[in-house]
């Protein structure tokens, strides 16, 4: 039996000499300092991949959007690279036509999924709006996405960690994600002109181009029949918002929809 | 020529009520021009058409308005002389919005000079024919709409022996190909030639179900000249019957591989409504521009049934049947089983509408889903032998992978599952959203070996 034992003990200690796996002790470090979520918003499959790929360079230390910028600083200190700021991005939803604003066109008695209402059709007359049924909520690990009793969705951006999977599941593709700092959106995604718009929705986008001259920077653009924000750009001035006829552009914290 | 009783039962399927009495015994009529017609791109499977004609452009009948975008694409082409008044975006069936081309007819109806008859189609080749078939924008017309000159020309490692004629009509309230089969047989059968030439099939079989003996008698008549191996093949009536996989199961006892195509075991299934369009085109020259739709229901004032032209709105195709005699709970374009519920009388028809189901409040029943108890009778009810209860479930919790190992792509959408459902759960619903995510994923995947 002792013989067996110590047999078995000397084919351990050989193969825990010859099969060790070398890892860089930073990437678990590293991975520490990371939230652990695993939320995917870097791009990589988890957080041990990101860290392992901020380790060996391969990514910028500032892509962590739930850690945002005390995790990135920390992540610099570590590796001894200059942390850049990167804005805190949040989650918004464009589109504001709740059950009180919007025309529905039928009654929908489907699987409650946005995907499956909208493969149908959805039953808002309007074929660009928000469906309600709640995919976007289901899918943020942080359950910051409220559906409303008037279903729509709605992000709260102070639980909201910018990881971007609502995005990716909207298959109306309505949400999109925008600086925390900015208070001035577009809260429509309707390419209808104006006519059709103004038939289906009450807070719709007309595509009047009112928006476009009353802000700075050129920092609203007309794609189509549809006002959109560039982010990039300065608005510099609110007065679009009380301007808009369509009533679709809010003067808020991002994400909230007034 | 004879009269065969099919082969073999099978694989599960419903008995809903057949409700066809209200239509079956009426003759088509032909309905006048409506004022507007919108003609949609996108009538089948596949990509959607690309206009052509321009808003202004003075057409004549028959003359091309869109072209196909593709292989899997289909023509369209004008269905009455007029003016393009606009291309703007129209509703489909499916609840989709697609562009649609509007023509003002102006009531003389004249036909396109470029219109060439082939009558001597049988010196042709089949190659001349298939394309003819092209140009002539034809689709299945049993409900799919999947362009017909995909299935006409086979690859050469898969020759076709068996060619099916499908007048099984299995969807209840619908008689559009049941009066076909009766007032147009030997232009059906006709057709059914020309489709026999086209694919070098030896045998043809017709499927008619049970419950049709009138069509069985007709076509009897029209095929008693026919040469080779030609039979009618009588099926006893169920839904799905005039799915074409399992047709083909039905009458030659083979089975579609998973993924596969008719073509896969040596057969091509072919609507009736097809074969007369198929003649038309050929024999008259005349590109698919009109069909017969079925338009019934209880709170229908005069159920009909009606040879109207593609792109007529639903609303005229009601009042031309005497409009609605009653509150109406649910339109729905198709049948009741597989068809889509509308909520515009608005949305045109396409080549596919084979029937406008109005359904009263008493027709309906409201119900709330409970879960699965599992009592796998959606399991014995399913034609394609797949797991309804299971991958309900799977797909509730959004594990397409899983789904996608349970063949939940090989699902046809019958609905016999939900049918048959004592928790009325959406069987189906979720079966088709596991489809697209299942279709999606492997569009992502393809994408992504093309990049690299």
């Amino acid at each position: 039996m002792a013989g067996t034992g110590l047999a078995c003990a000397l084919v351990l200690v050989i193969a825990d000499r010859f099969f060790a796996v070398h890892e860089d002790p930073r990437i678990e470090a590293v991975a520490a300092l990371l939230p652990g979520i695993n939320c995917g918003g870097c791009g990589f499959a988890g957080c041990s991949d990101y860290a392992r790929a901020m380790v060996a360079g391969e990514a910028a230390v500032n892509l962590c959007g739930p850690g945002g910028a005390e995790t990135s600083h920390k992540v610099a200190a570590m590796l001894g690279v200059e942390a850049s700021a990167r804005q805190r991005m949040v989650a918004l939803v464009l589109c504001g036509g709740d059950a009180s604003k919007t025309t529905r066109k039928s009654r929908y008695n489907g699987v409650a999924d946005c995907v499956a209402a909208h493969s149908v059709g959805g039953d808002k007359l309007c074929r660009y709006g928000c469906l309600g049924y709640g995919s976007c909520a289901r899918a943020c690990p942080v359950d910051a996405i409220e559906i409303t009793a008037g279903r729509l969705a709605v992000v709260h951006p102070d639980i909201c960690i910018g990881c971007g999977n609502c995005v990716r599941t909207c298959p109306r593709s309505l949400i999109r994600m925008a600086p925390d700092s900015r208070t001035l959106h577009v809260i429509c995604s309707s390419k209808d002109k104006g006519p059709v718009v103004k038939k289906a929705c009450s807070v719709g986008c007309i595509g009047c181009t009112i928006c476009t001259k009353l802000v700075k920077n050129e920092a609203i653009k007309m794609e189509g029949a549809l006002a959109v924000v560039d982010y990039t750009r300065d608005p510099e001035s609110d007065a679009a918002a009380e301007k808009c006829p369509g009533h679709c552009i809010v003067l808020t914290k991002a994400g909230v929809a007034s | 020529m004879s009269i065969v009783k099919a082969m073999f039962r099978a694989v599960g399927g419903v008995h809903p009520d057949y409700r066809k009495s209200a239509t079956a015994q009426k003759a088509v009529r032909e309905m006048p021009l409506p004022a507007l017609l919108r003609v949609s791109t996108a009538q089948h499977l596949g990509a959607p058409s690309r206009p052509v004609a321009k808003k202004g452009d003075a057409v004549l009948r028959g003359a091309r308005l869109a072209e196909p975008a593709g292989f899997i694409s289909a023509a369209v082409h004008s269905p009455t002389s007029g003016v393009v008044k606009a291309i703007a975006d129209a509703p489909t069936p499916t609840g989709a919005t697609a562009p649609a081309i509007e023509i003002e007819p102006d009531g003389r109806d004249a036909w396109d000079p470029s219109i060439a008859p082939k009558p001597d189609w049988q010196t042709m080749s089949s190659k001349n024919l298939a394309a003819l078939v092209v140009e002539a924008g034809i689709v299945g017309m049993g409900g799919a709409g999947f362009p017909t000159h995909v299935k006409l020309s086979p690859p050469p490692n898969k020759p076709i022996d068996t060619l099916i004629l499908n007048g099984a009509e299995c969807e209840p309230y619908l008689t559009a190909d049941h009066r076909l089969m009766i007032e147009r047989a030997e232009q059906v059968w006709a057709g059914a030639e020309i489709i026999r030439h086209i694919l070098g099939a030896k045998t043809v079989r017709v499927a008619i179900e049970d419950n049709k003996p009138d069509a069985v008698r007709s076509m009897e008549r029209a095929m008693a000249g026919a040469a080779g191996d030609v039979a009618i093949a009588v099926l006893k009536t169920s839904y799905p019957q005039g799915a074409e996989k399992q047709q083909i199961y039905g009458i030659t006892g083979r089975e579609v591989p998973t993924g596969g195509l008719p073509m896969d075991v040596g057969c091509v299934v072919e609507n009736v409504g097809t074969a007369l369009a198929i003649f038309d085109a050929i024999v008259n020259g005349r590109p698919l521009t009109e069909r017969i739709t079925t338009v019934t229901g209880s709170p229908v004032a005069d159920p009909s049934n009606v040879l109207a032209r593609v792109g007529t709105p639903y609303g005229d195709l009601v009042s031309f049947c005497g409009g609605t005699s009653g509150p109406v709970a649910k339109w729905i374009s198709g049948g009741p089983m597989m068809g889509f519920a509308q909520h515009s009388l608005e949305t045109p028809t396409t080549k596919t509408t084979s029937g406008l189901v109005a359904l009263a409040p008493g027709d309906l029943t409201a119900f709330a889903s409970t879960p699965c108890i599992s009592c796998s009778r959606c399991v014995t009810a399913c034609p394609m032998k797949l797991l309804p209860c299971e991958l309900s479930q799977i797909l509730e919790a959004e594990d397409y992978a899983a789904a996608e190992a349970l063949n939940v792509l090989d699902c046809i959408e019958c609905g016999c599952c939900a049918f048959e459902c004592p928790s009325r759960r959406p069987l189906v619903q979720h079966m088709r959203r596991g489809k697209a995510r299942a279709m999606a994923r492997r569009r992502a995947e393809e994408a992504k070996k093309k990049g690299k």
